[in-house]
């Protein structure tokens, strides 16, 4: 039978007579190391689970698209240097016409071999089966099908070629090339408006004419080729054929989705741990200097027997090892569920074949590793001292502390302060650091709730600004091509319509340097009153007939300041190169983009002026009838309807938001009460003699728990505004980490967020110092009055 | 101040109190049936071993602590069936405590010490008088820290009657300090009693103390063994031990 040593009994008594404090400590560190392995094993599992679909089903790595060309073209990108595999593809998009839902729906049509699988961006099969040529099948990406409930069997309608066409569905796919299925044009994935169709080839040529042509190039690299060479080599090839310019991984759209999503989780699986481990480590501090600090008589007494400053020092390391094995445990497996909620959340965006969330014991093992050392480093030096202390000095008790009067009374205030709060000023000067501390602890859980609150304060401002203050159309109508203007005067005779204000897109690759973006310059009238170009402070800048404004993000990646030259490639029609004037820029939210007015537009392409689209506002009364009408009318190829777009946005994105929020805003409570709490206790063990005394000198419950919860008050009331400050700072940390071309995430965050932490933090300040005078009311008079503590 | 000025009026009086205390699974009797009187302006020694009830009987008369059988009066105030909150109001206007090891608050001067107690009090003397009354009137503005074991704990007395309390209840006033020390404590605490006419009561294993009380009442193991009137008071500057 083994028996445990009775310094280890000692060990389990000390522990189970600080379980409150132990129990907080060790749930800050489980909440560290939750957030932790949730976001990296989530990162993990994403990043391996893309990375082996897009290995299996050969996604591509440079895209191309063109107005058309013949299959010819195969072969001579083959032949450029550093191309491994081309696909050539006829690729569509048409107008869908969905069974219950109003508004039109865009569907992209990617043509498939008849007869095997195409050699690049393969499809998984979900359900159903493989379309047949010549009967007008399609297979569809699965967050279309689910977002309608279609099941193979169910058809769809499209405008294919000016021509009302239905295709029958035979099987739900999914695609490397479309693991989030959104439209390149749009901001935010819409599943309900936005679908992806797969059709062989054959029929592809017949519907839209395409016989022996195509127009849509997927390449595989060769290993070590460079990119960038290989697409301006296709570009130059692909410029008599209409190329618009292709591109690579980086600016493919779902591709760029998901890395800036890991992105985002690999930031938050580095910097909350930091947050929470700090805390952590502070308050072990305060707890162990405390208990070394009541236990010097045992310690000398240990030592007296004759065990060694090692032993001494490990017996209080095991005290420490037990919290953090705790709160590991508990973390991981708080991580795990979490994570897999997260993986959960995610395959309703991010379609894979298979994706599971795997736990990533790597990971898991460093975090044990950081929590350890910050651990050690909270509580090496009450080792230190402990393991330090002569016997014969520890044997004597304490001198009474040192006290001075506090900088308040310098100022000769204390003649208004009555005594009580005295010695809490006094108690707090006499320990700065651990006052700081104690600040920075609940300042810290008040940061936490604003950084937590302010990704929805963001959204709450993106979706206005962007939504009601930027796009303020009702429906933005692309064409299928560059049209007279003329084109757009049908719409005004629509019922329904209120404005329209044409707009021309024109897809340029802009230069400096070395640098290069695509995007399509946006030209508009001067007098607009639905599309505006307006940075976050509300300022619009005037658009000009002699130069771009771009988006600021556009104009960091390139370089280039207001003033100077950007050289442009049209990518349509005649295709001239020019130099152009950076005339201004804007921090808009999303996107790289380029403004102008549209004869500058039409100017630079050197065309007529044509138009590529309008934005309409439409009195709603009549938006089934105009529906059908533009669903009817074969130049037009998109429709988005914004209000559509933000409820589609916001029902799925809001869900998830709340969800974090509360796992944010519950480990900020278990941070402020932590700190809260265990300032409490130690204070209390630290001042047990002089409030029991004052309870025999007759003061009341009440009275003498001013003194100690008076001093948590204080440190509380400072600590909020330094931690709304350090939210401040957190969420601009947050905000520089999220500012992508495709996104940026404006700092905004709104008064109530501000309020809703300092509730939380005073809310968990007043249930800890409940606790806290619960104990005081059970305050034992005798020991008081017999013998030191 | 001679016996002949002590009223016959008792301000404390117990009839028979037990005091059973349960450690775990044992009972321990600290008080096993003790009866006595205290009168108004007397000095009084509690005189015995460790472990005689000495303290038990000292926190019961001061309202820390309630008897588990029988009854303690103050004046017209029955201590038995006081609630927390009576007891906290009796110690509050009643009672001066000194304590063996002076529970000062350390984050308080010696001035403030004593004024953490007047701020709450009724009818009280400043602090400073307090204070010069125990000979410590230059040292007002001194922590805890700055000053020696016999300057606490006259701290502690001054604290202790800058209420005017009607009772001064002190737990081995001098049992932290040396004899020299400890005489000058004494000596303070003797004319406080002459002076101010506080009922007073010491309690210490120090036989060599009983010799400055009125009265002397001894204790031994949970009851009262013998109580004695000393014929001549010592003052507290012959005492030596």
């Amino acid at each position: 039978m083994v028996t445990m040593r009775a310094i280890h009994r000692k060990l389990l008594r000390n522990l189970w007579a600080m379980k409150g404090q132990s129990i907080a400590i060790a749930l800050v560190i489980a909440s560290g190391v939750a957030m932790s392995v949730m976001s990296l094993s989530t990162l993990r599992s994403l990043q391996a689970t893309r990375e082996t679909y897009y290995q299996r089903f050969r996604f591509a790595e440079v895209f191309a698209s063109f107005k058309r060309g013949p299959l010819s073209l195969q072969q001579r990108v083959e032949d450029i240097p550093g191309v491994a595999g081309v696909e050539p593809r006829i690729v569509k998009s048409v107008n869908l016409i969905v069974a219950g839902l109003r508004e039109p729906a865009v569907g992209h049509l990617i043509s498939i071999p008849d007869h095997q699988p195409p050699r690049l961006n393969q499809l998984y099969l979900r359900r159903g089966r493989m379309p047949e040529a010549g009967r007008l099948e399609v297979v569809v990406g699965e967050s279309f099908a689910n977002a309608h409930g279609f099941q193979p069997g169910a058809t769809v309608d499209a405008i294919l070629n000016g021509r009302l066409r239905t295709l029958r569905i035979v099987g739900i796919v999914l695609s490397p090339e479309y693991i989030v299925e959104m439209n390149a044009a749009d901001m935010l994935p819409d599943f309900k408006r936005f679908g992806v169709f797969w059709m062989p080839v054959t029929e592809m040529e017949a519907a839209f004419d395409m016989d022996g042509a195509c127009n849509d190039l997927s390449l595989t690299l060769m290993h070590g080729a460079l990119e960038a060479d290989v697409i301006r080599q296709v570009d130059n090839l692909l410029a008599d054929w209409g190329g618009i310019g292709s591109f690579g991984r980086v600016d493919q759209m779902s591709h760029r989705f998901i890395t800036d999503e890991i992105s985002q989780l690999r930031a938050m699986g580095l910097v909350t741990p930091i947050i929470f481990m700090s805390v952590a480590a502070f308050l072990l501090n305060i707890v162990m200097t405390r208990l070394i600090d009541m236990q010097r008589e045992q310690i000398a007494a240990l030592k007296a027997f004759g065990y060694h400053n090692g032993e001494v020092a490990s017996h209080y390391l095991g005290f420490v090892s037990i919290i953090v094995t705790a709160g590991v445990v508990v973390g991981t497996g708080l991580g795990i569920w979490m994570g897999q909620g997260l993986t959960q959340m995610y395959t309703r965006f991010f379609h894979f074949p298979i994706f599971q969330f795997d736990m990533d014991w790597v990971t898991a093992g460093l975090t044990t590793l950081v929590c350890a050392v910050a651990a050690m480093a909270g509580t090496i030096g009450s080792l230190w001292s402990a393991s330090r202390l002569p016997p014969a000095e520890a044997m004597r008790p304490k001198s009474p502390g040192e006290y001075r009067p506090s900088f308040i009374e310098k100022f000769g205030l204390q003649r208004w302060l009555p005594q009580t709060w005295r010695m809490i000023l006094r108690q707090i000067r006499r320990r700065p650091l651990k006052t700081a501390f104690s600040i920075f602890g609940i300042a810290m859980a008040a940061g936490v709730v604003v950084l937590g609150n302010y990704a929805s304060d963001a959204l709450d401002f993106i979706v206005d600004f962007q939504f009601r203050q930027v796009q303020r159309q009702d429906l933005w109508i692309n064409l299928a091509e560059p049209s007279a203007t003329d084109a757009i005067h049908d719409f005004h005779h629509m019922k329904g319509v209120v404005t329209v204000e044409p707009f021309r897109a024109l897809p340029v690759r802009v230069h400096s340097g070395p640098r290069s973006r695509r995007l399509s310059i946006l030209g508009m009238a001067p007098d607009r009153k639905i599309f505006r170009v307006m940075a976050q402070s509300g300022d619009e800048p005037p658009l000009r007939n002699d130069g771009l404004v771009l988006s600021a993000k556009l104009a960091e990646l390139l370089k280039v300041k207001i003033g100077e030259y950007v050289t442009v490639d049209v990518l349509e029609g005649k295709r001239p190169t020019v130099q152009v004037r950076v005339m201004g820029t804007v921090d808009d939210l999303s996107g790289t983009n380029a403004f102008a007015l549209q004869p500058f537009v039409n100017r630079l392409a050197e065309e007529g002026p044509l138009v590529s689209g309008a934005w309409l506002s439409v009195d709603s009364k009549h938006l089934d009838e105009l529906y059908a009408e533009l669903k009817a009318t074969p130049r037009v190829v998109g429709v988005t309807a914004n209000a559509a777009s933000i409820q589609s946005f916001l029902d799925t994105v809001g869900e998830n938001q709340l969800r974090m929020q509360g796992f944010v805003i519950g480990f900020a409570i278990v941070i402020a009460a932590g700190v809260v709490y265990n300032t409490a206790l130690i204070s209390l063990s630290e001042r047990d003699r002089e409030l029991a005394t004052m309870r025999v000198l007759g003061f009341t419950r009440a009275e003498i728990s001013v003194v100690l919860l008076g001093e948590l008050a204080i440190l509380t009331l400072i600590a909020i505004p330094v931690g709304l400050v350090m939210g401040y700072g957190m969420a601009w940390l947050s905000s520089r980490s999220i500012h992508t071309d495709l996104f940026r995430i404006p700092l905004v965050i709104y008064p109530s967020t501000y309020a809703r932490a300092a509730i939380v933090v005073l809310i968990a300040a007043v249930i800890s110092g409940a606790i806290v005078r619960r104990r005081l009311d059970r305050l034992d008079l005798f020991a008081v009055l017999k013998g030191q503590d | 101040m001679n016996s002949s000025a002590i009223t016959s009026v008792p301000v404390f009086s117990t009839r028979d109190i037990t005091k059973v205390y349960r450690m775990g699974e044992v009972c321990v009797h600290a008080l096993r049936g003790v009866t006595m009187d205290l009168y108004r302006g007397e000095f009084v020694v509690l005189l015995g071993p460790s472990g005689s009830g000495k303290s038990t009987l000292l926190n019961i008369l001061g309202g820390l602590d309630v008897p588990t059988g029988g009854s303690v009066r103050f004046l017209d105030h029955n201590l038995t069936q006081s609630t927390d909150r009576e007891l906290t109001q009796f110690r509050r206007d009643h009672v001066g405590f000194v304590f063996q090891f002076y529970n000062l608050i350390p984050s308080l001067t010696a001035r403030e010490n004593v004024a953490l107690v007047t701020e709450i009090a009724s009818n009280p003397m400043a602090p400073a008088e307090a204070l010069a009354l125990v000979g410590l009137g230059a040292r007002l503005d001194h922590f805890p820290a700055q000053m020696s074991g016999g300057e606490q704990q006259r701290v502690a007395i001054a604290r202790a009657v800058a209420k005017r309390p009607d009772v001064l209840l002190c737990d081995e006033p001098t049992g932290a300090l040396d004899a020299k020390t400890g005489v000058v404590v004494l000596e303070v605490i003797e004319q406080i009693n002459r002076e101010l006419g506080t009922t007073t009561a010491v309690i210490t294993h120090n036989a060599m103390i009983a010799e400055m009380a009125d009265r002397v009442i001894s204790l031994s193991d949970g009851r009262v063994s013998e109580i004695r009137r000393n014929e001549r008071k010592r003052p507290a500057s012959e005492i030596v031990w």
